[in-house]
């Protein structure tokens, strides 16, 4: 079985990330970057697929260079290839020119069964790029799945158990599909260092506009209708008033300043 | 020079820092309490290849330097002093020891399965009655036939009591001083020997320490480690990997002291304000990052050498004299810094605090490094 998993670099979720508010997107310098923490359980349910049913998985990340250490961690907890779409015709995309330009990144390692993504990145939070790489792709696409029931590798079919917000919903389509997972499907792994000694040999192709081939128009920031238009921090919330006194005097002040605020 | 830790070193910090923090931090306060020896760690630690970081593939290791062996001690030390103690003897004072002195059948026989912790070792020098004095062991073997008769007692042995293999040092020739000690690749299930385990220790109470004492075991010549009479040289060079890895856990368990401190002075309100901004609170955040920070590239450096082939046993000493005090100095201060809390068992900073003690101790008193260190540079010796 052929297996990608498509990751993103995102900046770390312990950091204190900052708005640049005239550019309108985040500062990313001095900020340590991390495998968005749903494309984890995508690399490892692409690992937990290989060794069930055989085949091999190779990670795809569209980003700038120092995305290759996303990409090598991902090899670190077992995936077999690791591929890099960097480009400077890429700066800019939002999520239509992602899976744009992923989906030709997916075309150009071929034979794909099955392409599995995190259900949403925890920068930008859309959860657009999985679905819109299925389009692009022509996959069926079974979104935010909590666990994978079977691979019918003969018949060619997946049967897949969906998060939804009522309980779980279980569907089958047939191969090549795309999922996005959320994280009750598995457990990743901790690297063991063999892998990371592995990981930390291989070489990772990096692959431009030139080698994806398509229209220069839909990629980067050409490619992308949506504008940001505006991005700002909210202001931290104020701290509350604080009744202090006796409980009798502090319930009678308490009522008085909710009746005045026409809250009672 | 080169201060940037490489992709490889980088990585294998994140995955044994992951491994501490998920695996190890949880039930680390529980083992100490219960004096529990951490079986399931060990295995986990076995099977993510941590012990083998630093054996050569062709061992069953990865081959990675001797610098990402010292971040797995840091990483280790930083959340459970008890378990960087079982990974330092394991993989310093017994697997590396045989990669050096052992011939190529000890050598396949033994280091693949210690690298991936299916046996444990242990390393028998100390004795009840001979601790830095090592020259004076009573321990003897004596030749008979095909292998030697050997009797004694070793004290203080960390993973005594649980090791399947132990390197026992032995007198050959109680006439030669120095020269007439043997060292011995000894299976712990040999008749005659057995083990008792030493309680109610100040620290490191979930790692094994035990007496070792063998009555009578009958062990083959070919499990001469190194050859014979060379025993306390092949006991000293144990010492320079064992040392080297207990001064990258001070490092490591002065981090944990550190971070723990942190925490609490940037939570802790007192005078209206959290006492991280109080000045005299800052002064030992001050002194803790500068011995900290000192400690550690000592430790690098020390690794830079090892990578390099050179001999190292001065610098080794210079890094675990230092950063043994030096995690005393940080425990007291980051103790300090919780007041009536860090008395209690309710922070971790307690157990770190017992556990800083034994550092300069075990492997050379500080006292004994401090006479390594300036008989070298000044050309007498004192002992």
């Amino acid at each position: 079985m052929k297996i990608v998993v498509c990751i993103k670099q995102v900046p770390s979720t312990e950091a204190k990330v900052q708005m640049d508010p005239t550019k309108g997107t985040l500062i990313r310098e001095g900020v340590e970057s991390i495998i968005n923490p749903f494309d984890e359980y995508a690399i490892e349910e692409g690992v937990r697929l290989k060794e069930s049913y055989g085949g091999e998985v190779t990670v795809i990340s569209m980003g700038p260079p120092q995305a290759k250490d996303a990409l090598k961690t991902a090899l670190a907890m077992g995936a077999d290839k690791a591929v890099l779409l960097s480009d400077r015709a890429f700066a800019g995309s939002d999520t239509l020119a992602t899976s744009y330009t992923l989906s030709l990144g997916i075309r150009k390692i071929g034979d794909v069964d099955i392409v599995i993504c995190g259900k949403q990145a925890t920068d930008g939070d859309t959860a657009q790029v999985g679905p819109g790489l299925a389009q692009r792709l022509k996959l069926r696409q079974i979104t935010y799945v909590s666990k994978i029931r079977e691979i019918d590798a003969a018949n060619k079919k997946i049967t897949a158990e969906r998060l939804i917000e009522s309980g779980t919903q279980v569907v089958s389509a047939s191969l090549p599909a795309l999922i996005t997972v959320v994280k009750d499907i598995n457990q990743p792994r901790i690297p063991n260092i063999f892998s990371i000694k592995k990981a930390t040999r291989a070489e990772i192709p990096v692959w431009g506009a030139r080698d994806l081939g398509g229209d220069p128009k839909d990629f980067g920031f050409d490619g992308s209708p949506t504008q940001v238009v505006r991005i700002f921090t909210p202001p931290p919330r104020q701290g509350g008033e604080i009744i202090e006194g006796e409980a009798s005097e502090a319930v009678a002040k308490l009522i008085e300043a909710l009746s005045s605020r026409n809250i009672l | 020079m080169d201060f940037d830790l490489t992709e490889e070193q980088q990585m294998i910090k994140k995955m044994v820092a992951e491994f501490a923090e998920k695996e190890i931090s949880p039930v680390a306060a529980e083992n100490d309490l219960q004096e529990k020896f951490p079986s399931d760690i060990v295995k986990k630690m076995g099977e993510l290849g941590i012990f083998g970081t630093v054996i050569p593939e062709e061992y069953g290791g990865g081959g990675f330097d001797n610098i990402a062996h010292a971040i797995v001690a840091e990483e280790l030390g930083r959340v459970d002093s008890s378990v960087r103690g079982i990974y330092s003897v394991q993989v310093s004072l017994v697997a590396l020891t045989i990669l050096k002195w052992g011939n190529e059948d000890q050598k396949r026989k033994y280091v693949p399965r210690l690298a991936s912790g299916e046996i444990l070792g242990c390393f028998g020098l100390t004795e009840p009655n001979s601790g830095s004095d090592a020259v004076s062991m009573q321990a003897t073997a004596v030749e008979d036939g095909d292998s030697y008769i050997i009797n004694g007692n070793k004290m203080w042995i960390t993973n005594g009591g649980v090791a399947d293999i132990a390197v026992i040092f032995a007198k050959t020739d109680k006439n030669a001083g120095a020269r007439g000690i043997t060292a011995f690749i000894v299976d712990t299930k040999t008749p005659g020997f057995s083990t008792r385990d030493i309680h109610q220790k100040l620290g490191l109470k979930s790692s094994n320490t035990a007496e070792l004492i063998l009555t009578d075991v009958r062990v083959p010549k070919e499990n001469i480690l190194g050859e014979a009479g060379h025993g306390f040289k092949v006991a000293m060079s144990a010492l320079d990997f064992g040392r080297y890895t207990v001064a990258a856990g001070c490092v490591g368990l002065a981090q944990g002291c550190y971070d723990a401190a942190k925490k609490y002075a940037l939570e802790r309100v007192q005078f209206g304000k959290p006492i991280a901004g109080h000045q005299l609170i800052q002064e030992m955040f001050a002194d803790m990052t500068v011995d900290i920070e000192a400690g550690r590239l000592l430790v690098y450096r020390v690794g830079h050498l090892k990578n390099k082939g050179i001999p190292n046993t001065r610098e080794v000493c210079v890094a675990k004299l230092f950063c043994s005090e030096m995690v005393n100095r940080v425990a007291y201060k980051a103790l300090q810094v919780f007041g009536g809390y860090g008395f209690s068992g309710e922070f971790p900073i307690e157990r770190y605090y017992r556990d800083a003690r034994i550092n300069t101790l075990y492997e050379g008193t500080s006292q004994i490094q401090k006479l390594i260190i300036a008989s070298r540079d000044l050309g007498i010796s004192a002992f």
